[in-house]
Order: C-alpha cells, then sequence, then structure tokens
C-alpha cells in the first residue's frame, strides 16, 4: 500500500543545511527539510532531539537569547529568514507561533486579539470588531466567549486559552503556523477540538507542529519528520511513517522500543 | 527486533504469536489427515478432521479477540501495527483452510462406498502434497518473517493451479464416459477444488508476509496456472 | 516505612521532630512577644498625646503647646518626591537588567552594586548628600533630603522590578515577540502588565522604608521647628523630630515624639497592609 502523493504543493518554506549551537553545543546537525503550502508537517522524536529547536528558528525566536546561533539557510518563499539584515518583527508577524502551555496575554479576551492586529493594521473600530470575532470562530471559540469578550483571558480554561492563542496568531493573517506541541497541557477533548482546527486551518495556512503523541502527528499531519539527536533521520509521507518506516531508528521510536 | 519498552506488549504479540503457530498446526494436520482418509478411504479419520475443525474456529476467535484488544490498548504503529493485522489476516485464512480441509474430509465420508477412479485420487493426494508443503512453508516463512521464502510460495501456486486444471479435465472426461462415475467424481472435483483453494489461501498468506516484512502490498498479479476457468469438456470421445 | 519493625527508631524521630517543633514555636513566640510590648508601649504613649492640635499646629518650643503640623507635611513633602525621583529611575534600572541585559555582564556588576546599595547604611547616604549637596550649597535644604531619600528608594525598587519582572513567564514574552511585536511594546504592554502588582509593591515598600528614615536626613534636611514648604530650606520631618524630641528632657517633647512614632507606624502599616493586597494572588489579573 503505497499511497503516491504527487507533490503538487509549493514549497513555502525550505531548511538548508541548517546548523544550530546553544553556546558550543550543537543541537541541530545540518538539517535540510522542506515545509509544503497547505500541508501540516509534524515534528516526532524523543525530548531534547531538537525538534522544539528547529520550530524556534523558524521564527528566530533564538534571537531573544544570548549564545544561541544558527548556520545555513532557511528559505521561506525564497528569502534567507536567517540572514542579518531579516526585520525580526516583520518575520514574526508572517510565522505566527502557538507554544504548549496557553500564554494569554494579561488583558481581555478581545484584546489580546485586537493587540497584535493594532500594532500592524489601523482598522477602523468595526473592522477591529470583525476581525476579532473572525479570529475566534476561526478557532472555533467564539460561541463560547462572545458573551464575555471583556472578560480577562485567564478566566478561559486551559483548552479555550490555547484555542484563544490560536486566534490571536490567525488574527494577525501570517503565513506560516508553528505549533509548539499545543495539546500537550489540554484534555482529550480540547485536543481534538484543536486537531480539527489544525486540519481547518491548512487550507490556508502552512503548518508545522511538533508533538510527542505519535497518534496526533499521524492524525493531523500530511508529511512527518522523525527527529534524533539532533539529526533528521526520516522525513516521509505520514502514512509511510507511520505504517512502514524506512529507519530503523524511527520504526523502534514510532513502536516504542526506544533505549 | 528489540523489545518495547511496554513488557506486556510483547506479551500480547508473543501470545499472538504462539496461537497462530497453534492455528497452522492443526490446519496443516487437517489437510493431511483428509488426504489420507482420501486415499485410504478411513472414514473415521475424516470424522476426525471435522472434529478438529471446532478448535481452528476457537483458536482464530481468541487470536481475533486479542488482536483487537491490543490494538485498542497499545494503539500500535508501523511495524507493530503491520503484525496486528497480518495476525487478523493470517487467522482468517488458516481458518477458511480448516473449512476447506473439513468439508473435504465430508466429502471424503460421502464417497467412501463408492468405486473411486485411482489414477485421478493420487493425482489429488499429489496436488495435495504440494499445497502441505506450500502451508508448511509459508507457515515458517511467516515465523520468521522470511519474505523470500513467502514470495517464492507466491510464485510457486501456478504448478497446483495447474495440476488442478488437469484433474479437472480428467474428471470431465471420466464422467463423459461413464454417468455412474458422476456422483463420486462430483465429489472429487470439489475436493480437488478445495485443496486448490487451500493452495490460494498459502498465497494470501505470504501476500500478508510481503505486508508484514516490508510494509508494501504485493501489488502485481499473481501468476495463475488455473485455466480451469475456460475449461470446456471435450468433444465427444466416441465421435 | 516499617514502623512496626522498629518501634524505637520511629519513637526517636517523633521526639527529635517534637523537640525541633517545640523551638521554633518557643523563638516565634519571643520575637511576636517583644514586637506585641512595642507596639503596646506605643498605643499606650502615643494614644494619649493624640489630639487634633497634632495635626493643626507647628513643633513647639520646650514647655509649650504644639503639634507636628510641620513635620508632618514635610515628611509628605520629601519622601513624595523622594519617591518621584527614585520610582521612575529603579523602574528603568531594573527593566534594563531583567529585560535587555539580563545575561550581561553589566547587569551583574549593576545587581552587585545594587545590593550594596540595598543594604548600605542610610546614614551613609545622609553623609554622602551632604558633602555632594548640602557642602556646596551652604545650607541643608528640602531638596537635600529628597534626594537622600531617593537615593534610598533607588535600590528597593530596582530590586523589586528586577525580581517581578524575572517572575513574568518567558513564555508569555516570547508568545507577544511571536506575534511580531517589537521588544518594547512586548516589555510595556505585556511584561509590566503581568508584574505590575509586585511592581507597584515594591514601590509602596520603598516608600514605608523612607518614611521612616532618620539617618538621611539629619544631614540633608536637618530639621525646623516652623512651618517652611521652602525646598531650598531646612525642613522639619517626622522621625528627625521624634529623634530630637525623644532625647530632648522636656516631658510635652515626649509625648509628641511618641505621637509622631505613632502616626509613621500607622503610616507604614496602611502602606504594608496596600502593598499585601495589591499582591495577593486575587489581585493577579
Amino acid at each position: 500500500m503505497t499511497i503516491v502523493t504527487e507533490k503538487p504543493h509549493a514549497e513555502k518554506v525550505s531548511v538548508k543545511n541548517l546548523k544550530f549551537f546553544y553556546g558550543d553545543s550543537l543541537a541541530l546537525k545540518g538539517i535540510n527539510l522542506p515545509l509544503y503550502e497547505n500541508i501540516v508537517t509534524a515534528f516526532i522524536g524523543p525530548s531534547g532531539c531538537g525538534k522544539s529547536t528547529l520550530l524556534r528558528v523558524l521564527n528566530r525566536m533564538y534571537d531573544l537569547y544570548p549564545k544561541q546561533r544558527a548556520e545555513g539557510e532557511i528559505l521561506l518563499d525564497g528569502e534567507n529568514v536567517l540572514s542579518p539584515k531579516q526585520d525580526l518583527n516583520l518575520l514574526r508577524a508572517k510565522i505566527g507561533m502557538v507554544f504548549q502551555k496557553p500564554t494569554p496575554f494579561p488583558m481581555s479576551i478581545y484584546d489580546n486579539i485586537a493587540f497584535g492586529v493594532r500594532l500592524y493594521e489601523s482598522l477602523s473600530k468595526s473592522e477591529l470588531n470583525d476581525r476579532v470575532e473572525s479570529a475566534l470562530r476561526r478557532a472555533a471559540l467564539w460561541e463560547e466567549v462572545k458573551d464575555k469578550l471583556h472578560a480577562s483571558g485567564l478566566s478561559l480554561s486551559g483548552g479555550q486559552q490555547q484555542r484563544l492563542c490560536i486566534a490571536r496568531t490567525v488574527a494577525v493573517k501570517p503565513e506560516v503556523i508553528l505549533l509548539d506541541e499545543p495539546c500537550s497541557a489540554l484534555d482529550p477533548i480540547s485536543t481534538a477540538k484543536i486537531e480539527e482546527l489544525i486540519d481547518e486551518l491548512k487550507r490556508d495556512y502552512t503548518i508545522a507542529i511538533v508533538t510527542h503523541s505519535m497518534q496526533q502527528a499521524a492524525r493531523v499531519s500530511q508529511y512527518t519528520a522523525f527527529m534524533y539527536l539532533g539529526d533528521l533521520i526520516e522525513f516521509d509521507d505520514t502514512s509511510k511513517i507511520f505504517t512502514a518506516p524506512h529507519d530503523k531508528r524511527t520504526q523502534d521510536y514510532i513502536t516504542g522500543r526506544f533505549g | 527486533m528489540p523489545e518495547h519498552i511496554v513488557s506486556s506488549f510483547d506479551e500480547d504479540l508473543d501470545e499472538l504469536r504462539t496461537r497462530i503457530v497453534e492455528m497452522g498446526g492443526v490446519s496443516e494436520k487437517m489437510l493431511a489427515d483428509s488426504t489420507l482418509a482420501l486415499v485410504k478411504r478411513d472414514s473415521a479419520l475424516a470424522q476426525s478432521v471435522i472434529a478438529a475443525d471446532a478448535r481452528l474456529d476457537g483458536l482464530q476467535r481468541d487470536i481475533e479477540e486479542l488482536a483487537v484488544l491490543t490494538i485498542a490498548r497499545r494503539q500500535p504503529m508501523a511495524v507493530d501495527l503491520r503484525e496486528l493485522i497480518s495476525v487478523i489476516r493470517v487467522a482468517a485464512d488458516l481458518e477458511r483452510i480448516g473449512d476447506l480441509a473439513k468439508n473435504t474430509s465430508k466429502r471424503v465420508v460421502a464417497i467412501s462406498g463408492e468405486t473411486q477412479p485411482q489414477k485421478l485420487v493420487i493425482g489429488v493426494q499429489h496436488m495435495s502434497d504440494l499445497v502441505q508443503a506450500q502451508l508448511k512453508d509459508v507457515l515458517d516463512a511467516y515465523v520468521q518473517r522470511d519474505d523470500a521464502q513467502a514470495l517464492d510460495v507466491w510464485q510457486r501456486d501456478d504448478r497446483i493451479d495447474a495440476l488442478y486444471t488437469s484433474i479437472f479435465r480428467e474428471l470431465l472426461t471420466y464422467m463423459m464416459e461413464d454417468p455412474r462415475n458422476i456422483t463420486s467424481c462430483t465429489h472429487l472435483l470439489f475436493l480437488a477444488k478445495n485443496i486448490e483453494r487451500i493452495g490460494d489461501h498459502t498465497t494470501n498468506i505470504a501476500e500478508t508476509v510481503h505486508y508484514l516484512a516490508t510494509g508494501v502490498t504485493l501489488s502485481v498479479d499473481r501468476p495463475k496456472g488455473d485455466t480451469s476457468s475456460f475449461t470446456k469438456a471435450p468433444a465427444d470421445p466416441s465421435s | 516505612m516499617d514502623v512496626a519493625k522498629n518501634p524505637a527508631a520511629y519513637a526517636k524521630r517523633k521526639r527529635a521532630s517534637s523537640i525541633a517543633m517545640g523551638l521554633c514555636i518557643a523563638a516565634a513566640g519571643i520575637g511576636l512577644g517583644w514586637l506585641i510590648l512595642i507596639l503596646g508601649t506605643l498605643l499606650w504613649e502615643g494614644f494619649g498625646g493624640l489630639s487634633v492640635a497634632v495635626f493643626t499646629e507647628n513643633t513647639p518650643p520646650p514647655g509649650s503647646q504644639g503639634g507636628l503640623a510641620n513635620a508632618i507635611v514635610g515628611s509628605l513633602v520629601m519622601t513624595v518626591l523622594g519617591t518621584l525621583f527614585g520610582t521612575p529611575l529603579g523602574i528603568l534600572a531594573g527593566t534594563y537588567m531583567a529585560e535587555y541585559g539580563r545575561y550581561g555582564k553589566l547587569s551583574m556588576v549593576i545587581r552587585f552594586i545594587n545590593d550594596i546599595l540595598l543594604s548600605a547604611p542610610s546614614i551613609v547616604i545622609g553623609l554622602f548628600v551632604y558633602e555632594i549637596m548640602v557642602a556646596r550649597m551652604g545650607h541643608f535644604s528640602a531638596w537635600a533630603g529628597a534626594v537622600a531619600l531617593a537615593i534610598i528608594v533607588v535600590p528597593v525598587v530596582v530590586r523589586t522590578t528586577e525580581d517581578m519582572l524575572n517572575l513574568v513567564p518567558n513564555q508569555l514574552r516570547e508568545a507577544a515577540s511571536a506575534l511580531g511585536l517589537p521588544r518594547s511594546v512586548v516589555i510595556r504592554k505585556i511584561a509590566y502588565r503581568a508584574a505590575k502588582a509586585g511592581m507597584v509593591t515594591g514601590v509602596l515598600l520603598a516608600v514605608a522604608r523612607i518614611s521612616g528614615e532618620t539617618a538621611p536626613l539629619l544631614f540633608t534636611a536637618l530639621n525646623n521647628q516652623f512651618w517652611s514648604t521652602d525646598l531650598n530650606a531646612p525642613m522639619a520631618s517626622l522621625p528627625a523630630v521624634i529623634f530630637q524630641f525623644a532625647l530632648s528632657p522636656y516631658k510635652d517633647w515626649q509625648a509628641l515624639a511618641w505621637v509622631g512614632a505613632l502616626i509613621i507606624t500607622f503610616a507604614v502599616l496602611a502602606l504594608s497592609i496596600t502593598a499585601r493586597t495589591l499582591a495577593s494572588p486575587r489581585n493577579q489579573k
């Protein structure tokens, strides 16, 4: 059963020979990998394999910290993200990110979403209202919060907070969305809602998700990358990775034989 | 293959493997005994084969339940997933083999009082020997995850098909020569067909082994030697 | 965990535990006892002298009636000025250390010096300001007092600001940065907001501290027996008046000193309660 997938999808992001250093230690050892447009790419691997690091290099989140540096190239629509000339704020507005723990800002639900939008666009009050509503609808949160938009974002449940964070990311209209273990702190129902959301979002965005749940990777992604000790071991169709992986290390990891 | 971190997962898989081997042993013996009963005209032996089928059915139910439970509990991936799917498929094939051997034995009982053309009985026995060898080989291939051996079995089946076609032709000739042969010849025909089908099931198992070992489904057509579907009665021998 | 197997050892552990517990309770009791004694004396002595005149009349010469109005106002003026000078400086420095220079060498140096300043005797600060301001200007002044108080405010605010900003989870900063927000917006709109309660508490604690300081004022604002709002002239303050009156042999002055002490204590208490309330988890929104 080889599902022969042609690749009609454009390469939105190309990672080329990417190396990443925490101080002197090499955390990514030369990664080559594409992210296709309108495709969900999952990153799996044991803790410390570099999958989250890779995600944090894509939007240069590592720039917030000293002694972290990247070598190689990451092309976003052909332009090198790692170039020193890259405007970081513009880059991050284009590559949104959702984190492991829900991180609502200490302000109202409405402001959580409007905050980022106001910075980049000057919208009228009603346009802004529409934008907030559509972002919340996209994140399947609107029905739950429409009557308490001015309550604190922190008053929501964990699953709702995470969807708020996704809505916030979507509201600034990025092109790529990075999800760093977005469901690891959530119950199964909230997880299912987020997965449904990811399915929805891939129509408009390029999505990369780091997850510890193999089942989740199998459910939501079309491509899967298995990383181990800073190396990309295998990158293939998700269907291939989870039924008949090529590399023995991938096999051992996904079948629970590691170590 | 290293062991799972969760050792009870390995225990479940071991249990399933043991049951499959047991099913394989039972089905092999049923096939051998039904053929022996035919050759020796041994109704008692044939009855014992009929009785053995219940055990095979029970084993298959157990395997299926345990496999489903394991899938639900462990959410297997990759080679584990393939193994569980394979276990279910192989168990189903072996169960069918048991059914066919049982049907063969019923026919042996039915024709035990009739005259049987010895030449054809020997032909059927020869075919059964080939199928038994196939079954043994494919079960070995399954246990060893030996893709090459499985492919060998898969390709060898056309010889059985060819043999079946020739038996089919001869039986037609016998029946046309003397209508009194029709009862026993029809039974022999079905009996031969049963054995040929068992051969087909061994190729199914071979395909499963291939999938289990490589993760790829065999997509090319298997070489076929059974042309009996297109065979017509020979022209009237008297003319 | 096998209590049954070795009851003797278990009993020994239990005994040791109760002895330690007893000592802890005794120590806490002694500490609290003294505190109650001090507060009791203060209330007893202070309430006796409390009257409207305390708030309306100026400090009297020995032997006559009077109040503490000039000292209360002087304390308020210098405390407010000291806070106004010190707080922005402290917050900016703390912000630099927690946000921009968190991993830098400069922050380490500042932190070290700040810690020394935090624990420096306030009289040293008084002398310092005396040297750079009073001596050069040729006279004591409220300005000098306010500056001395500001120097005490800065390290407290630096410390609490830095600590509170460090408590803001990095994830929150990352999440804000991930939206493409510039660093300055992330700090002002997200980090400050998340750390607000703690930072306000820090400022209030600094206010509480300087409102009771005597030593730096003695060398800077000195004291003034009369009503004065001239910032270039010496100015009265509650701690300085208490210091002067309490040491005097006059009964009236001693009584007023008790009242002043009571007023400061309650002002500081009120500030502390406000700070606690602001920092309580219920207000951490």
